[in-house]
């Protein structure tokens, strides 16, 4: 850490002497970066550096100096490192939040503070709606999006009779209520919770099969949606029954699964596939530092990298001034790496929405590959209860 | 209901419950002979899962995987047995839960550290993956083979422990340590010897579970819950107890989980039985240890019903 922060430092240096800005920039990163989860939190964080390295140590045109803080998950954890953000190390910007816990805990207290949250992940619902701030932007999605696309692709698809599961706590009944929100045509014929901390689905894989529905939509992010999707192969009912996901197959748990995955559907806002050219550059060299795909949670995070890069290029590094940084920020001048991306009223995206499924990619590594775009310049259904307050 | 679903649901309860015996059997030996509360019992569960998941990867061998699995935390009980936890042995169960539970967080840790914080792949052996079908009943082969090495290992364990001198000596250490020592025992090797056979039998449930759930840090503690529970309900001690318990724990919690919530639906409306279900479904193993230990505080089966204890 300190060896980055002391080459950084020298970098700029040496190349910025002529700036004005002589002070780098602190930006904090808060993130699951140890525990099950700390995949996605390693992949925001791995992202956001990626593009400050790319731009020799800043982002637009000023030295950043990036403080990485574990929040490991707990939401007491995670005020102790944001306090510490705050008073001590005085950041003008902060980045990254893995769970809508963490993200409920230090969201008021950041915001309040007058300091810049860009969340490159959680979108908890509350503060897409009655608890919006005009210092939180958002580059990822509100979570009902993930669910509603599913929802929406499984009502084109003509999908009569579905059965729904997931864990049984707040992100899975959101998950499922999401998910019937958009889905219309059809039947949800059962819905089945199971406790947060099962780990053997057979019980609940047998009823599945009895019940033989077209379709089964699941919730089970991280470990969970690595049993889950063992188990159905395993029980070989991924030949008569089609699997829909959301937030459970993604970039940090496809290494887990490989071909056990193969042919099931997941949705989400992007995929390492997408052909536009920032993307391709982004995936490229992603993979060549890192040595592995990335997941849509690096792609988040990349995108909020260069949100902030746009936007201190147009403030000239002066953060001082917050109205004309928070107008910058909102118009959100970049190539976005999902392709159409604005800020909508509450300041998450307003964005298209895709399925994927799980196939082989170019070089036969097993990936996602793009299917369909259910939902076009979607938002989310709580925007309307933001009173966004002006800056 | 058809009686396809209750036979499979059966069957995935039997399964659950030889896996928790592979489990239950060190725990409960460890416990009934040395005394020796071991949190770590799931660490080693755990060990033998990575440690097979990187078998498998390099050999595509599931005989190998399973190997290394049992071998590797065998090994590892032992060299933990005769260089961490001897000290322990004559301290009071709150020392040694605290010790134990220092070495959950060393090996979650030791095992992030090595293969990072992710899961890792570990696939069902080829000739295994598929399902077996009997006129029309579907279920996957894998699960059989499990239930089928739950009971061989099962066999073995009672031939080793009733018909064998060093079951005998087992047995007899277990009720009486200081007579077994003075007859010329060595008593710390027996101990050291027992260790390493739960650590390896806590392997070899991890390695077999691997295909199933993911491979990952902390996988062992909720499944050491489970364990916990099934030697409390046989009998501290026991492994007579532990196979019991396993296969009524293993059965209860699935048909529970598999029947409850639509048991409920039929008593309640829709939104309290979807709340109260799976609530009441995922209680049920504990309100039967409840059970158990109100009637019958040593448990069903318990290990030394003459000794004084």
């Amino acid at each position: 850490m300190k060896k980055t922060m002391i080459g950084m430092l020298v970098a700029g240096a040496l190349s910025g002497a002529a700036l004005a800005q002589t002070t780098p920039i602190k930006i904090g990163f808060v993130g699951e970066l140890s525990g099950p989860q700390a995949p996605l939190g390693q992949d925001q964080y791995d992202a956001l550096m990626l593009l400050i390295e790319q731009n020799g140590g800043k982002l637009g045109g000023v030295t950043v100096q990036v403080i990485k803080e574990d929040s490991q998950l707990k939401p007491d954890v995670a005020n102790q490192v944001v306090d510490k953000l705050l008073e001590k190390d005085k950041v003008q910007i902060i980045t990254g939040v893995t769970f809508s816990n963490i993200m409920m805990a230090v969201h008021k207290k950041i915001t309040d503070k007058g300091v810049f949250l860009i969340g490159s992940n959680a979108g908890p619902s509350p503060i897409a709606g009655a608890q919006c701030s005009p210092y939180f932007f958002s580059t990822s999605w509100q979570n009902d999006m993930q669910a509603e696309v599913v929802g929406k692709f499984a009502s084109d698809k003509g999908y009569k009779n579905v059965m729904a599961m997931a864990p049984n706590y707040q992100a899975g009944k959101d998950f499922v209520a999401g998910f019937k929100r958009t889905y219309k045509g059809g039947t949800v014929i059962d819905e089945i919770f199971t406790p947060l901390n099962q780990q053997d689905f057979s019980a609940e894989l047998a009823q599945v099969a009895a019940k033989k529905p077209d379709a089964l939509y699941i919730f089970y992010p991280g470990g969970l949606g690595v049993n889950f999707v063992k188990q159905f192969q395993q029980a070989g009912l991924n030949k008569s029954i089609t699997v829909m996901s959301a937030s459970s197959i993604d970039g940090t748990t496809i290494p887990a699964l490989r071909e056990a995955a193969l042919g099931m559907l997941t949705g989400s806002f992007w995929g390492p596939d997408f052909p536009n050219e920032a993307n391709q550059k982004f995936v490229a060299a992603f993979e060549k530092k890192y040595n592995r795909i990335p997941s849509q949670y690096a792609a988040q995070s990349y995108d909020a990298a260069q949100l902030l890069d746009s936007a201190i290029r147009k403030v000239k590094g002066n953060l001082a001034d917050k109205k004309a940084f928070h107008a910058a920020l909102k118009a959100a001048d970049i190539k976005s790496i999902r392709g159409n991306f604005k800020f909508n009223s509450n300041q998450f995206p307003m964005q298209d929405m895709f399925v994927f499924d799980v196939a082989k990619d170019s070089k036969g590594r097993v990936s996602l590959r793009t299917v369909a775009k259910p939902l076009v310049n979607h938002t989310d259904a709580y925007a309307s209860q933001c009173q966004m307050k002006s800056l | 209901m058809t009686y396809q679903l209750a036979l499979s649901q059966l069957l995935n309860g039997l399964q659950l419950g030889v896996l928790l015996f592979l489990l239950a059997a060190g725990l409960t030996l460890v416990f009934g002979i040395m005394s020796f509360v071991n949190l770590a019992h799931g660490s080693l569960y755990m060990l033998g899962a990575y440690f097979g998941a990187a078998a498998f990867a390099k050999t595509e061998s599931f005989t190998l995987a399973i190997l290394a699995a049992s071998l590797g935390a065998g090994a590892v009980g032992l060299l933990l047995d005769r260089f961490a936890l001897t000290k322990l042995y004559t301290r009071d169960h709150l020392d040694q839960v605290l010790a134990t539970f220092g070495l959950i967080l060393f090996f979650n840790e030791l095992i992030r550290i090595i293969w990072g914080p992710g899961s890792i792949f570990m696939q069902v052996p080829d000739a295994l993956s598929q399902t077996v079908d009997i006129a029309g009943f579907v279920y996957p082969s894998y699960r059989f083979a499990i239930i089928g090495v739950g009971l061989l290992v099962a066999l073995g364990l009672y031939l080793l422990i009733q018909k064998t001198r060093i079951g005998m000596l087992i047995r007899a250490g277990a009720t009486h340590p200081h007579m077994v020592s003075s007859l010329g025992v060595n008593i710390k090797w027996l101990n050291t010897l027992v260790f390493a056979l739960g650590a390896a039998l806590a392997g070899l449930a991890g390695v077999m579970s691997g295909p199933i759930v993911s491979v990952q840090p902390g996988m062992g503690e909720p499944v050491l819950i489970l364990t916990l529970v099934v030697i409390i309900i046989g009998g501290l001690g026991s492994i007579r107890g532990a196979f019991f318990a396993a296969l009524i724990v293993g059965v209860v919690d699935t048909l529970g989980r598999a029947f409850m919530p639509t048991l409920m639906r039929s008593i309640f409306e829709r939104n309290t039985a979807d709340a109260a279900g799976p609530a009441l479904a995922s209680m049920l193993i504990y309100l039967l240890m409840a059970l158990v230990l109100a009637l019958k505080p040593q448990g069903l089966f318990p290990a030394s019903a003459g000794a004084t204890r």
